[in-house]
């Protein structure tokens, strides 16, 4: 790897980007990189939100109308798969790539070809578990959560494609965090001490050790559960002294690490819009980095609050509720120092401030579900209904895809050299929030009620909650088209910006110009005290 | 050139570093299955009692002071037809004491199969006083199409089951482990319905 970075390094003073379509395949600048995964990643949001609109539709009304149960299961487990996997992750790899070299004053990341080799591994991911829904018996349809045997003895015979996909995204999320750490660690610019790091470079240094922690225990998993098909042994399988709840030990305990890793880096946007346009310094900053450690600390030992039903001693289930409910106190803490941040601030509310703001108030109420299904005896009710799709769906969307949005419209200018429009930003966005709440807010309802999540057909008193949830589910869907459109206008035909975009803005990234060079800071710039956001 | 040269060096320190953090998950992630074993061993967690246990009749005496109720379930596993019960459904016992109950159970197919019961306790902190000397779950059973079979089963509640356990459920599931085990070579000809299937 040294050797890489020495040639790169020579050459890329004498080289802007590379002509041609082969600019990308070869590329190792992380501003390409940080592109490509963006795209790939809205192409991937897009794919899952089709999938997401025909559940919604077969949904519409009770009975079954449109599609057969067997492929609505795939439809709701290459749903999660995608969001999870395809859209989310990668969209804030993307932002990782384009942001945290120009925060920390770095030239590039610390592994360029290493970066190139992550990017590219994850189209041929996710091409070979999207064919499988084209195959004989079709794709997954065990769960994004493949709970074995679901996923073993029962499977479809695609399930091996699957496996070896999830293990490429596997590579390529610990090859990313590797990454990722070593330029935070090695590469800040002179006098950036880790105290100084701007909150989105902390989230992403913490977020990343998350990763390379937990990846290796998926992939564990899944080749468990690779050894129990084709291998004839009982990982998993009770018939040859297996366990079927080791699986879903094993799983959460990836998984419940993984939920934070789809959220903390939306801290970090989140941490970096408001003070902007709140036009005061973040409030807090040291005990929003502690608070980020705290909950990805606390983040390992709660996995078993997914899994109360499956019969548990009663100190195992005190133990996963209190150390549940824990987690509410750092978030708090991150919560209240936002509000406090816009506490008195001269504020002004363009997009991304809109989203930023969203972010806070929604994502508190999925925080506080969540706090409801900590409590075990009222788990027992709520678990695998509506309440559940509501509580990850309220964390998830409003949660970390608005911070995505947000984190878009707030860095597009340094990105492209242009402005969006803005009244057509906040139409996305208004547009955005009231299809989101009308689809997600009335799933609370019908879950209270009982109505089972994962199925495709319901008792008639589900019936009008759920036809104003996809309703909702359409109008927040075909906002996110707009979005596409509005981007683009961006890239045609905005209007310059400035180097610095945003008044209150802080940090390294706006005294580039904009758009930011495709090679900058090749030397270290001065950290002046007015650019640190502590 | 000197502090790039460095700069290189610590990078490199850095992925060194980091690739050991994601080798001792991936060694975690191996030794989870015997931990998880063990962990259940110990606690009773998922319900699996112990092996082939030892029983010196002459040096314990029965606690006549006390009866355990102990439940049987049956259960056969999706797909598995054969006909499974307790000849019993429960049985009061002293702790101390070798009790021998028995489980009759018929293939009812057309081909030679091959079963595997698989035990199941609740409640969990009463596993570990519970103790098998002999047991059907021990072994497989090779039944012929219609043949039946009467399974022993001898346990002993030890003495020291806690004193607020009064009753233990004691669940049987029988799997069809045919394809799994694979049956002795003079019965494959008779068994020429059964395509061999890859998933376990």
């Amino acid at each position: 790897m040294s050797e890489v970075i020495h040639a790169d390094h020579h050459d890329d003073h004498a080289h802007g980007p590379a002509k041609g379509m082969l600019r990308w395949l070869y590329t190792t600048n992380h501003k390409d990189i940080g592109t490509l995964y963006l795209w790939f990643s809205f192409a991937m949001f897009l794919i899952g939100g089709v999938m997401a609109l025909v559940i919604r539709t077969e949904l519409f009304q009770p009975g079954l109308q449109f599609i057969e149960p067997e492929f609505f299961n795939q439809m709701t487990t290459n749903h999660g798969l995608i969001m999870v996997f395809g859209a989310i992750m990668p969209a804030f790899v993307g932002l990782a790539n384009w942001l945290i070299p120009m925060q920390v004053g770095a030239p590039d990341m610390a592994l360029p070809r290493m970066n190139n080799l992550s990017f590219w591994i994850l189209p041929f991911a996710f091409s070979m578990m999207i064919s499988t829904l084209f195959m004989e018996g079709g794709g997954p349809n065990f769960g994004w959560t493949f709970y074995a045997p679901l996923s073993t003895t029962y499977a479809p015979d695609s399930v091996t494609y699957f496996i070896f996909a999830v293990h490429l995204m596997g590579a390529s999320s610990i090859m990313g965090s590797i990454n990722i750490i070593a330029t935070i660690l090695n590469m800040r610019a002179p006098g950036m001490t880790l105290m100084k790091m701007p909150m989105f470079v902390w989230t992403w240094l913490i977020t990343a050790y998350l990763l390379i922690a937990v990846m290796p225990v998926l992939a564990g998993a899944v080749t468990m559960m690779l050894f129990d098909i084709h291998f004839n042994t009982s990982f998993f399988n009770a018939a040859g002294g297996g366990d079927p709840v080791m699986f879903q030990h094993i799983f959460w305990f990836f998984g419940h690490p993984e939920v934070y890793i789809m959220i903390l880096p939306a801290f970090g946007i989140v941490s970096h819009i408001i003070p902007t346009f709140a036009r005061k310094q973040l409030f807090g900053y040291t005990s929003m980095v502690y608070a980020v450690a705290s909950i990805a600390f606390l983040s390992f030992i709660v996995w078993a609050h997914h899994m109360f039903t499956v019969g548990m001693p009663l100190a195992g289930q005190l133990f996963f509720m209190y150390s549940t409910m824990l987690i509410a106190v750092p978030t708090g803490v991150k919560v209240f120092n936002w509000i406090a941040t816009m506490w008195r601030g001269s504020m002004t509310f363009e997009t991304p401030m809109l989203f930023a703001i969203a972010f806070v108030v929604l994502f508190t109420m999925g925080g506080f579900s969540g706090l409801m299904l900590a409590i075990t005896p009222a788990d027992y009710q709520y678990h695998d209904t509506y309440f559940v799709v509501a509580h990850f769906h309220y964390v998830l969307v409003p949660g970390a895809l608005f911070s995505i949005i947000a984190a878009v419209y707030f860095w597009i200018p340094k990105w492209t050299g242009k402005m969006y429009d803005e009244s057509l930003g906040k139409l996305h966005f208004w547009l955005s929030f009231i299809g989101v709440n009308v689809t997600f807010f009335p799933q609370h309802f019908s879950g209270l009620a009982g109505m089972p999540r994962r199925i495709p057909d319901y008792a008639l008193q589900f019936a009008d909650f759920n036809m104003v949830s996809s309703i909702g589910a359409f109008i927040f869907g075909f906002s996110q088209l707009f979005f596409l459109y509005v981007v683009i206008k961006t890239i045609r035909s905005g209007a310059p910006a400035k180097g610095r975009s945003w008044e209150g803005a802080k940090g390294l990234e706006w005294i580039l110009p904009s758009p930011a060079p495709y090679h900058s800071f090749t030397y270290p710039p001065e950290v002046k005290s007015e650019e640190v956001h502590g | 050139m000197s502090t790039e040269a460095k700069q290189k060096t610590e990078i490199k320190r850095t992925v060194k570093k980091l690739a050991l953090i994601v080798l001792g998950m991936c060694g975690f992630v191996v030794a989870l299955v015997p931990l998880y074993d063990l962990f259940c061993e110990v606690t009773g967690l998922n319900g699996k009692t112990g092996g082939p246990y030892v029983f010196d009749e002459a040096r314990t005496s029965p606690d006549t002071s006390r009866l355990v109720k102990v439940n049987f379930l049956t259960n056969t596993n999706q797909g598995m037809t054969w006909d499974f019960w307790p000849q019993k459904g429960a049985v009061r016992v002293h702790p101390g004491s070798a009790n021998t109950v028995s489980f009759y159970v018929k293939n009812t197919t057309g081909r030679p199969m091959i079963a595997q019961a698989i035990p199941s306790l609740v409640p969990s902190s009463a596993a570990e006083f519970f103790h098998k000397t002999e047991c059907f779950c021990f072994e497989q059973q090779l039944l012929q199409p219609g043949e039946e079979l009467e399974m022993p089963m001898r346990f002993i509640v030890d003495r020291g089951l806690p004193k607020n356990v009064s009753s233990i459920n004691l669940s049987y599931a029988l799997f069809d482990v045919t394809e799994r085990v694979g049956l002795p070579e003079n019965m494959q000809n008779v068994d020429n319905q059964v395509s061999p299937v890859a998933g376990g």
